[in-house]
């Protein structure tokens, strides 16, 4: 260790009583390097190194032997199927967001209302799709949306309609796709949003009352207002998971029909790693880090403004 | 600007009676301040006059109509709560004109009176900030002025001043009074303060364990009360109580304390108290009416020596504390009666100011 960088001026002199050694560890701030220091390497190594390994690893070509600079992507703007990716991931992510946003907005404003004592039973129940592991699920729903044997298609045949093609059919099978992520991720959004809603005061309800709103009067006016901050960074925060979703759309549709239901993470995963080409896999993922980063711009633009103004 | 008038209210939560049956005639433009511990009942009467609450039984009048059923934005009222319930997310004049805005004002009529009130407030300067960035006594204001600019018939106010330190308390205190002086509306007011309640009030309404005590002028209430729960409620420090007995002293009357020499009762109280002979009861005497002594006794003043145990001197007052019959007393006397604790001091007791209470039914005799 350096004696001279660590040295403290003005302190009695402990020589020979106390080393250098122990009184670097004894600094504030040294204390707090340590402490973060698992942590710090916990991002190296998951975040920060696989990053930059795939910056590295996008220049390359197929065999990973030369450098190729910017071809990959220049490659990847030429084909169809790079679009129709893109375009299947922004509808998708948006799409389902939308709808587990008003979803979950509405079954939380419902559990809200139940009176405490049963209100625990309900919120565990709600979040069941949530905790169970998504492949888990998504194979559950493997069986529902199949063609001949599913309950979806044995009830519509009840009624009269022809069998609906779920994961067949380009319409449908995004349709399907998406359903089943509105299913698993509503539950998040409930969650989220009953805790805002638990914490905008009994009284602002009560004086708007009084001022003569009514019942939708106090959610646009109170409501919304006093949750904003939690719907933007939770739709965010979903956006982005949704944008990357992968176990979903691999386990229902595995891409197909002819591509149609593809994300970035499905078909980089198929470039990738199931035709070997991993440069160019690892190319099609890093086109996520500059969409999510103009979407979370957009949404976070003003939070820090409007802060906690309770 | 409107009556209200409350007739045997009961509020049940669950199964705790919360009000027990409360009557109460509130005139036009009358201030009215209910007053009382907590839990007694004053917050819920007032949030079932506003609507927030329902009533359990009996019948709320504003204006002589019915309002059982109707709710709190039809009532025509406008309510001021304890942590003021601003909008958080709305300027200050989005806060103050919300309620017109809902009832579709026009724009120019919201803005006229939205400065207006303001203006009465002295919070113009404030209009386009927002609540977080006033300090408690304007967010006072602000939730007055948002009362203000509705013109209702009734002003509710809950424990307003509850959250603001002592020297802002007392200022507000006396905005509200001229405030009301200014816009002349009926208002009822929940305090647990005694002294707000005596300083805004019109008439004081005393209220515990869910039923109304005594309903009076701040100077009846301190003068005559009715019951021992309003006399050591009203006034502070609080009324002394005494054990005693009263008996027959010559033609007249006279009040039997231990450790203190006879107090002769005045002869225009003796026909009234003759029934109470004989009987254990309890002396009530304010502190105001001990003082030190000083010349000539005057009719109805008996003198003591009291052996001073505590000093409390408060500048234009002392407070000094004595034993009687293992009760600490307390006298009031003036700052350069020079009273010392340890001390033997001669105080003068003004038995016209005497109150009688019952122990058994609590009522002054």
């Amino acid at each position: 260790m350096a004696d001279v960088t660590i040295t403290r001026t003005g302190l009695p002199a402990e020589a020979g009583q106390v080393s250098s050694l122990q009184r670097l560890m004894r600094r504030k701030s040294t204390i707090a390097f340590i402490m973060t220091l698992p942590l710090l390497l916990v991002i190296f190594t998951l975040v920060a190194y696989p990053a930059f390994y795939s910056l590295h690893l996008a220049t390359l070509n197929k065999s990973m032997v030369r450098f190729v600079g910017l071809g990959n992507f220049e490659f990847l703007f030429g084909r169809e199927t790079f679009w129709l990716v893109v375009y299947q991931s922004c509808l998708f992510a948006v799409t389902a967001v939308i709808f587990k946003a008003i979803i979950g907005f509405t079954v939380a404003h419902f559990v809200h209302n139940i009176p405490s004592k049963g209100q625990r039973k309900w919120r565990g129940m709600l979040l069941v799709p949530w905790v169970i592991p998504p492949a888990m699920s998504t194979l559950a729903w493997l069986w529902l949306f199949d063609p001949s044997y599913s309950a979806f298609n044995w009830l519509l045949a009840h009624v009269g309609v022809a069998p609906v093609s779920w994961t067949g059919n380009t319409h449908w099978a995004r349709f399907s796709v998406i359903l089943v992520n509105i299913w698993v991720g509503a539950p998040f959004f409930m969650i989220m949003y009953l805790a805002a809603l638990k914490s905008v005061p009994e009284q602002l309800y009560e004086a708007s009352e009084i001022d003569g709103a009514n019942w939708w009067q106090r959610i646009w006016y109170i409501t919304l207002p006093m949750m904003r901050n939690i719907i933007s960074i939770t739709a965010l925060f979903s956006l982005i998971v949704t944008f990357a979703n992968f176990d979903i759309v691999r386990v229902l549709t595995g891409g197909g029909p002819l591509d149609s239901t593809h994300l970035f993470a499905t078909w980089a995963f198929r470039v990738g790693i199931e035709s070997g080409d991993i440069p160019l896999g690892a190319c099609v993922s890093l086109f996520m880090v500059p969409i999510l980063a103009v979407a979370a711009t957009l949404i976070l633009r003003d939070i820090g403004k409007r802060g906690n103004e309770a | 600007m409107a009556q209200v008038t409350l007739q045997k209210i009961v509020k049940t939560f669950d199964r705790t009676e919360a009000v027990r049956g409360i009557d109460l005639d509130i005139a036009d433009r009358e201030f009215v301040v209910l007053v009382g511990p907590s839990g007694c009942g004053k917050t819920t009467t007032l949030r079932m006059i506003a609507g927030l609450e329902e009533i359990t039984a009996g019948e709320i009048r504003i204006g002589g109509r019915l309002v059982n059923d109707v709710p709190p934005k039809d009532r025509d009222i406008a309510m001021v709560f304890q942590n003021y319930a601003l909008y958080p997310h709305m300027s200050v004049f989005d806060n103050m004109s919300f309620g017109l805005k809902l009832r579709k004002v026009a724009k120019e009529e919201i803005k006229e009176r939205v400065e207006a009130a303001a203006g009465i407030l002295s919070i113009m300067e404030l209009l386009d900030r927002r609540p977080r960035q006033l300090s408690g006594g304007q967010r006072q204001r602000v939730a007055m002025g948002r009362a203000i600019v509705r013109h209702p018939q009734v002003f509710l106010f809950d424990e307003p001043l509850s959250n603001l330190d002592a020297k802002l308390r007392v200022q507000m205190r006396t905005e509200i009074k001229k405030v009301h002086q200014r816009v002349q509306t009926t208002t009822v007011y929940v305090t647990h303060d005694q002294i707000e309640a005596m300083t805004l009030a019109d008439r004081v309404v005393v209220m515990n364990g869910g039923r109304i005590e005594q309903v009076g002028t701040p100077n009846e209430l301190y003068n005559h009360p009715n019951t021992r729960f309003v006399a050591g409620f009203i006034g502070s420090p609080a009324m002394n109580f005494i054990p005693c007995r009263v008996d027959a002293h010559g033609s007249g009357l006279k009040v039997k304390v231990a450790d203190l020499p006879d107090l002769p009762v005045p002869a225009e109280r003796a026909e009234r108290y003759r029934p109470q002979v004989g009987r254990e009861l309890l002396l009530g005497l304010r502190p105001e009416h001990i003082k030190e002594s000083r010349g000539p006794l005057g009719p109805g003043i008996s003198e003591i020596q009291a052996r001073i145990e505590v000093v409390e001197p408060m500048g234009m007052e002392t407070m000094v504390y004595f034993p009687v019959g293992g009760i600490d007393v307390c006298g009031r006397v003036a700052p350069e009666a020079g009273g010392r604790a340890g001390s033997a001091m001669p105080l003068a007791v003004d038995m016209n100011q005497m109150h009688l209470i019952d122990p058994a039914t609590d009522r002054v005799v």
